[in-house]
């Protein structure tokens, strides 16, 4: 029974040398000394081997059991069977013995019968009649001799003559012999037959042959059991051990018999395997059960406990007999087994779900790539529609179509923002975004920043950018995803803050925990962001309210994308807010300085050079602080977005510069103060209004108290507001003062339209040339070039223009002089100082020309920024206003504009 | 060549110019360049800059040619040159060109002989090192608007 339980398990088990059940040292040396090596197994060597006694039975009862339980009896009438058995095989082969020896001397007895029968008269003649001792001794001779011929062949040879005295003493003589011979015969068959009854009284013992057989029977059992891991016994009713075999064997018999397993043993499980016996007992029911003993004799073993009711012949229980099998290895093994199957499927569990995530990971890729590639799908052919609607508005339009198109070109702008952080977010989260490494200037990069922040701002708030002294001068990094961040959270700023400032600070922190040896670190404040929303700042698409959203605009997405980017380069973004008092967002970043030694070479080059001098201070410079310039805007560099301009200017220099900022160029600034040395009255407009606004910002208050208003009324009044569509907002008051600024422009293309300005360029410069027709092209105009001064001169005489554009310096006759031979024949009606000059001037288109009214001819001079040809020497010379070279679509303008009413 | 690469290329020239503009090799002249290129003239950039080029190559070698005679004395032809020059180069957005030039001139104002040749120098090695950055702009640009083109039936 126990096989077939164990058999799943054992099949899977290898099969190991099992360690007796019991310790070989434990026990006395009187157990020990009976200990044998384990026989080969033969039957026959049985009889050698010396049984270890291993059993304590208390003898007195156990006859008593034996004798009154069907299964003793059932034993015992066995053996006595099978004794029996042995006893009539044995009685049988002795009986065939005895008839064969019976047969034989039948045979002898019928022979001796025949030969008397035979020689009857010899019987007849007296025998012992002794006539003669002589005689009676030849007689004697003469038989033995004849009984000798006899036994010696068949035949008996008498020499003698028949019927003689002689031939009958030698023949009864010889028959003599032979009965001699058979009497001796029937001796020994009588010796044998008592012999063999001798040794069939011998084995006729019948208890000595069952106790022999119960010997072997049982030394069988022993040598079979004596190694099993098996402890057998019986119990009686109060489960008292009356008899154990194979038990633990330091104990005795004392120890043992008479006694029940909780008054032997102590521990765990004794308790339990005596409650078992006890229900086997009870019910009547062998049972089977696993129980492990944790005992101080033998530590812990599991046994499996097989338990048998035992009854008497009255069919009343007497006890039981139970038997327990060491399985503590198996049960260990089975409950590894049990564990590694768990262990497995728990694996197998966990694989699948893994499979089952890398599956939904996979699944996300693909969307985030579809989303990416759709983007990008979008992207191409929308920024198509913008771009046309971009040209479309350059061209003419009346207000209603103006009004749509621009609503057209900031909705456009709104999705292709979308879809650019779209894709950012897609490429950041599917890993697709690389990071460069390329040396940048840290200053520059906030500077320039703040500087196109500045440049779009419509609010009256003071930007600032503060970088610690200690900010390397470079460092290396992906400059353009820094850029993007920090323009991310400023504009963010700006949007969000209402009054007060918005700064940029860096500064280096030593943060062992962080990544490597320093991080820089930025903040961008920024004031009144009065929303308890942190939490879900930095999630996608979402906005702190869907008030905000409606209010502000924007598609939520910029600081998740920030967050993304910070992550990426390796730092975090975090932010701290209290409200209405401002927020911090913080990010820090790990960076590497470059080899400083590389830029200054590049500097050492031209470091002679006049231009170049003031830059060394500049790289170093840790302070920046931009104020709105109100009707000054950043051209932000896509086509057509040409709606900003500057009314009443035309002196527009560097200031233009330092706000269009593009290039974040140190020598930006010392060009900017040299400039502003140099500019007249019409810059001073300008310069007042940038100290007044300086001014504003630094206190909430003295921005309340008027100075503000009447600010941003003057600031209205320079028609500043600013059709800005890299902001994506489409907040109605922009949106109106907008309109009602294309119409002012659309009013003057008409009346552009109905007296088709000429205009004439005055350039030597082939480049200059082409840039500048391409402009014009762009504003709407088309011009006449002249290559030098009196081609200049030439082309006024022969038609009239309403501008002219005068390069200053050329070859043959220069700017100067030919504005100065121009304005001479205003004053006076002819070409004299021309002709005076050396200018060939035909005087049939002379008389022509002295028919038009002497208007002044607007001429606008083309500087290209140097000191020989400063302003002064423009004006002097009889020009109108300058353009300092390059010349820029804002200027060109900005110039038209003015000139071309 | 199978039109993915337009980001990727949109990228490269993004940051090609984003150095450029760093290094002060070129400023916002060049944008308005960019700006002035539209559908009716879709390679102006790329035509101003070749005329540029050639234009600029030419009044090298005359600059050169002048400077190197042995007789030279004629620093006002030098001036007018550079005067060009620096029209043409503050025109395109040549900036770190026209900035050498502008020193180049000054040299040449106070006739320092020495002063002309160093900035000869100064400006062909501005001059070579801005040809060689628009060729591989330009030839971004070639690249992109290939992968642009290609179109998949959706």
């Amino acid at each position: 029974m126990v096989c077939e339980m164990e058999t799943d398990q054992i099949e899977e088990m290898d099969v190991e040398v099992l360690s007796s059940m019991w310790p070989e040292d434990v026990g006395t040396e009187a157990d020990k000394q009976f200990n044998v090596e384990k026989p080969a197994g033969d039957l026959d060597t049985l009889k050698e081997v010396t049984i270890e006694t291993r059993t304590i039975a208390d003898m007195t009862r156990l006859p008593n059991l034996l004798n009154s339980t069907h299964q003793g009896s059932s034993q015992l009438t066995n053996l006595v069977k099978q004794w029996e058995y042995m006893q009539d095989n044995a009685v049988r082969l002795l009986k065939e013995e005895l008839k064969n020896l019976d047969r034989q001397r039948e045979e002898a007895e019928a022979k001796e019968l025949k030969i008397i029968e035979e020689y009857k008269f010899e019987s007849n003649e007296p025998e012992n009649v002794p006539v003669l001792d002589e005689t009676s001794d030849l007689f004697r001779r003469f038989r033995q001799k004849k009984r000798d011929a006899l036994v010696d062949s068949k035949k008996i040879e008498i020499y003698e003559e028949f019927d003689t005295v002689a031939y009958w003493k030698q023949k009864a003589l010889s028959l003599e012999k032979m009965l001699e011979a058979s009497t001796e015969r029937e001796r020994r068959l009588m010796e044998k037959l008592s012999e063999s009854l001798k040794t069939m009284e011998s084995q006729s013992a019948p208890v000595q042959e069952l106790t022999q057989n119960l010997k072997r029977a049982e030394g069988f059992l022993h040598f079979i059991l004596q190694n099993a891991p098996i402890v057998m016994g019986h119990q009686d009713k109060d489960l008292r051990y009356l008899f154990i075999y194979n038990k633990y064997p330091s104990l005795r018999e004392q120890d043992i018999l008479g006694k029940t397993d909780v008054e032997i043993f102590h521990g765990g499980g004794v308790k339990e395997s005596e409650d078992f016996k006890r229900e086997v007992l009870e019910k009547g029911k062998a049972s089977k059960r696993e129980i492990t003993f944790t005992t101080d004799l033998f530590g812990s073993k599991t046994f499996l406990i097989y338990v048998e009711p035992v009854y008497n012949k009255a069919g009343e229980k007497i006890g039981i007999n139970y038997m327990g099998m060491e399985v503590t290895d198996q049960v260990v093994k089975r409950e590894k087994m049990a564990k590694l199957r768990e262990d497995n499927a728990v694996r197998k569990a966990m694989e699948s779900e893994l499979n089952k995530t890398i599956h939904i990971t996979e699944e996300t890729m693909r969307a985030k790539q579809m989303l990416a590639t759709m983007s990008h799908e979008i992207r191409s052919p929308l920024s198509g529609v913008v771009g046309m609607a971009e040209i479309l508005s350059t061209t003419k339009l009346d207000k209603e179509q103006r009004q749509l198109l621009n609503v057209m070109i900031s909705s456009g702008d709104l999705v292709l923002q979308l879809i650019n952080d779209i894709l950012d977010l897609s490429k950041v989260e599917s890993g697709v975004m690389r990071l460069e490494a390329t040396k940048f200037r840290p200053r520059e990069v906030v500077k320039h920043v703040l500087q196109t922040a500045a440049a779009s701002l419509k609010k009256s708030l003071t930007l600032e950018g503060n970088i610690a002294d200690d900010v390397p001068i470079e460092v290396v990094g992906d400059v353009l995803r820094i850029r993007q961040i920090l323009t991310n959270l400023i504009s963010n700023a700006i949007k969000f803050t209402h009054e007060g400032n918005v700064g940029i600070k860096l500064q280096v922190i030593s943060e062992p925990s962080f990544v490597r040896d320093n991080a820089l670190n930025a903040d961008t404040e920024e004031h009144e962001q009065n929303e308890n929303a942190l939490p879900c700042l930095f999630k996608k698409y979402m906005q702190a309210s869907a008030d905000h959203a409606r209010k502000y605009g924007g598609t939520g997405l910029g600081l998740a994308i920030c967050k993304q980017l910070v992550e990426l380069m390796g730092g975090q973004l975090t932010v701290t807010s209290r409200v209405s008092e401002g927020s911090t967002f913080t990010f820090i970043l790990p960076y590497k300085v470059g080899r400083s030694d590389d830029y200054s070479d590049d500097q050492d080059e031209f470091s002679d050079m006049a231009d170049q001098q003031s830059e060394p201070d500049d790289t170093a410079e840790g302070y920046f602080q931009f104020k709105p310039l109100l009707g000054s805007i950043y051209s932000n560099g896509g086509p057509g977005i040409s709606n900003d301009f500057l009314p009443h200017k035309v002196m527009l220099t560097s200031p233009i510069k330092l706000i269009n900022g593009f290039v974040a160029d140190p020598s930006n600034n010392t060009g900017q103060s040299e400039m502003l040395q140099l500019e007249n009255g019409g810059y001073m407009d300008e310069s007042k209004l940038e100290t007044s606004s300086g001014h504003c910002p630094e206190s909430a208050h003295q921005y309340e108290n008027g100075n503000g208003r009447c600010f941003s009324k003057e600031s209205e009044s320079c028609s500043s507001s600013q059709a800005s569509s890299e902001g994506g907002t489409l907040e109605m008051e922009s949106e109106l003062t907008v309109s009602s600024h294309r119409e002012e422009e659309k009013a003057e293309t008409e009346v552009k339209e109905t007296s088709k300005p000429k205009i004439l360029l005055v350039e030597d410069n082939k480049i200059n040339i082409m840039v500048a027709k391409s402009m014009m092209k762009q504003l709407g105009h088309t011009m006449d070039i002249a290559n030098n001064g009196v081609e200049a001169i030439t082309a006024i005489n022969s038609s009239s223009y309403d501008l002219v554009l005068m390069d200053v310096c050329m070859p043959v006759l220069d700017g100067l002089k030919a504005t100065r031979l121009i304005r001479s024949y205003e004053e006076t009606g002819n070409w004299n100082a021309a002709i005076e000059a050396g200018v060939d001037i035909s005087t049939s288109e002379n008389e022509q020309v002295c028919m038009r009214p002497t208007n002044r001819l607007p001429i606008i001079a083309m500087t290209a920024n140097t000191l020989a040809e400063s302003s002064e020497e423009c004006y002097a010379n009889g020009m109108d206003s300058f353009i300092s070279k390059p010349v820029t679509l804002q200027k060109l303008r900005e110039c038209l504009q003015q000139y071309l009413h | 060549m199978l039109g993915l690469g337009v980001d990727r290329l949109q990228a490269d020239i993004n940051r090609l110019l984003a150095s450029l503009f760093h290094q002060g090799v070129l400023d916002e002249q060049f944008l308005q360049l960019q700006q002035l290129q539209d559908e009716t003239s879709p390679n102006f950039v790329y035509d101003v800059i070749n005329i540029y080029f050639d234009e600029s190559e030419k009044l090298l070698r005359n600059l050169r040619l002048l400077l190197m005679d042995r007789e030279f004395s004629d620093y006002k032809k030098i001036g007018l040159h550079l005067n060009q020059l620096v029209g043409s180069s503050s025109s395109i957005g040549a900036r770190r060109v026209r900035n050498v030039c502008v020193a180049f001139r000054s040299a040449s104002e106070l006739s320092n002989r020495p002063g002309c040749l160093r900035g000869l120098e100064v400006v062909e090695h501005e001059y070579h090192y801005l040809k060689n950055m628009m060729h591989e702009l330009f030839q971004l640009e070639q690249q992109r608007i290939l992968a642009a083109g290609v179109r998949y039936p959706m």
